[in-house]
């Protein structure tokens, strides 16, 4: 990695990140379930300056036919982001990115989703990046995740999602988007907090063996926190006013 | 059988471990029963199940449902009855065995968007469901307003051996036919107590957790005849 001219201090001495957060210490992450009214299933997250929204259809049939399994069902995950997500107006059409995400959001909730129970149909999750900041994949599957929840299709698990990342050095929760674009690695993370598996784990960067366990351990730590807050969005939503 | 523990999950939920079979909407990985979906879930002496707050209808054979027909072939019509599969109601069950293809028009008994009263005659998820009408008060439904309601909340509508439906056809004067899918039919003579009886589904729908239901639907069927 070659040396970047930057004025951005990301870590301070006293182990205070450009944000004003501690190297542990995630974005604050608001998140809603059963928002859209026509999806069977949707949600809304804000995490840092993310702000997703996910929409859920199914099981139901599958068009074009020849796409049906017919001994489980399929699952579709259109990620997309708004013209206006970004600063600048970013072309609405599919960008080789999205398609990428798209995929990677696809094979991350496939393990969670019970699928053999529906054969010959689809789920589809559509997701919007309405507003864009570091680590949205990570935003967009966890609202995909609630909103999949939401639309009651069986799981075996909830998927969360954080990433973790070098940063001067040191490995830090929850990498903003100047942390992203400055710091040395990025690795998200989704996991099954009950089962404890990993569904997802990508890595931009370079780390050694021991920075790579630790950067991992600190992801699912972000995880575990995040589906606390699935867990509310949820409860919310169905057992809100509920005596318990 | 009365000492029943209820909790509420969501999918992901280890409800419990040890010794009990695994029913309903639940998974087994080890010896942890998880949920697989959002509800309530209720260990008893013979197992665990949960009972879903969301998701769509699962048909279950001899389930008396309502669907609203789609479209049609030559030899069958396909129902809309809120599952992820249509249920297939074959032509020869409304026609009866003379039933011909090539003389008997299919849009002469049901045409797309009508209502009828049906029952699953066999399902088992390779094949789409098959449904018959060939039973007693089964059929078209010729008249009334459909109400859509979430099936999970279908037993709350019914009530404790049908009270909750007694007090409201007995409030209202109305007449219910009551889907597994959550499909409702009201029917009355009055529009006052047609409204009425609609208000009162939609209540239970929005509020089939709240303890004491029947006497809110009392009180609110009372106070509106006032």
């Amino acid at each position: 990695m070659g040396v970047k001219k930057t004025d951005i201090v990301l870590l301070d001495d006293k182990g205070i990140r450009c944000d004003g957060r501690k190297i542990d210490e995630p974005r604050n992450i608001m998140i809603k379930a059963g928002v859209l009214k026509n999806a069977n299933g949707s949600a809304y997250i804000e995490f840092g300056e993310n702000k997703i929204l996910a929409g859920v259809f199914g099981p139901r049939d599958v068009h074009p036919k020849h796409l049906a399994n017919t001994d489980r069902g399929i699952l579709r995950c259109r990620y997309h982001m708004e013209p206006f997500s970004v600063s600048e107006r970013k072309n609405p059409a599919p960008s080789r990115r999205e398609i990428e995400i798209s995929k990677v959001i696809k094979e991350a909730l496939e393990p969670a989703v019970m699928l053999e129970n529906f054969p010959r149909t689809v789920v589809d999750v559509y997701i919007e990046v309405l507003q864009a900041d570091g680590g949205s994949r990570c935003a967009a599957l966890d609202a995909a995740a609630v909103a999949l929840a939401d639309a009651g299709i069986p799981m075996r698990d909830m998927v969360s999602a954080c990433a973790a990342g070098k940063v001067a050095d040191t490995i830090v929760l929850d990498i903003n988007n100047e942390e992203d674009q400055e710091g040395q690695a990025d690795m998200p993370v989704a996991y099954m907090p009950n089962l404890e598996k990993v569904t997802l784990l990508q890595l931009d960067g370079v780390l050694t063996p021991a920075e790579y366990k630790k950067c991992i351990e600190t992801a699912i730590n972000g995880c575990k926190i995040v589906y606390e807050i699935q867990k509310k969005a949820l409860k919310d939503k169905f057992f809100g006013d509920m005596p318990q | 059988m009365d000492d029943i523990k209820r909790k509420y999950v969501i999918p992901g939920d280890v409800i419990t471990t040890g010794p009990y079979r695994a029913e309903e909407n639940v998974n087994l990985v080890g010896d942890k029963i998880i949920a697989t979906t959002v509800g309530i879930s209720e260990i008893y002496d013979s197992g665990v199940r949960v009972i879903p707050l969301t998701g769509m209808y699962v048909p279950r054979i001899d389930d008396f449902i309502i669907g609203i027909v789609k479209s049609h072939t030559s030899l069958s019509w396909e129902l809309d009855m809120r599952s992820c599969y249509p249920g297939i109601l074959p032509a020869q069950d409304v026609f009866g065995r003379d039933f011909n293809p090539k003389v008997d028009e299919l849009t002469s008994r049901l045409k797309k968007g009508d209502l009828v009263a049906a029952r699953i005659a066999n399902f088992d998820r390779s094949r789409d469901p098959l449904i018959t009408i060939g039973d007693r008060d089964l059929g078209k439904i010729e008249e009334g307003e459909l109400v859509k309601i979430s099936p999970s909340k279908v037993p709350r509508l019914i009530g404790k051996r049908g009270s909750m439906i007694q007090t409201i056809e007995n409030a209202t004067k109305a007449l219910i036919t009551i889907g597994q899918n959550g499909y409702i039919v009201v029917s009355c003579e009055e529009p006052e107590g047609l409204l009425k009886a609609l208000d009162a589904i939609r209540m239970i729908d929005e509020q089939a957790h709240v303890p004491n239901l029947t006497e809110k639907i009392q009180e609110m069927l009372g106070s509106n005849s006032e």
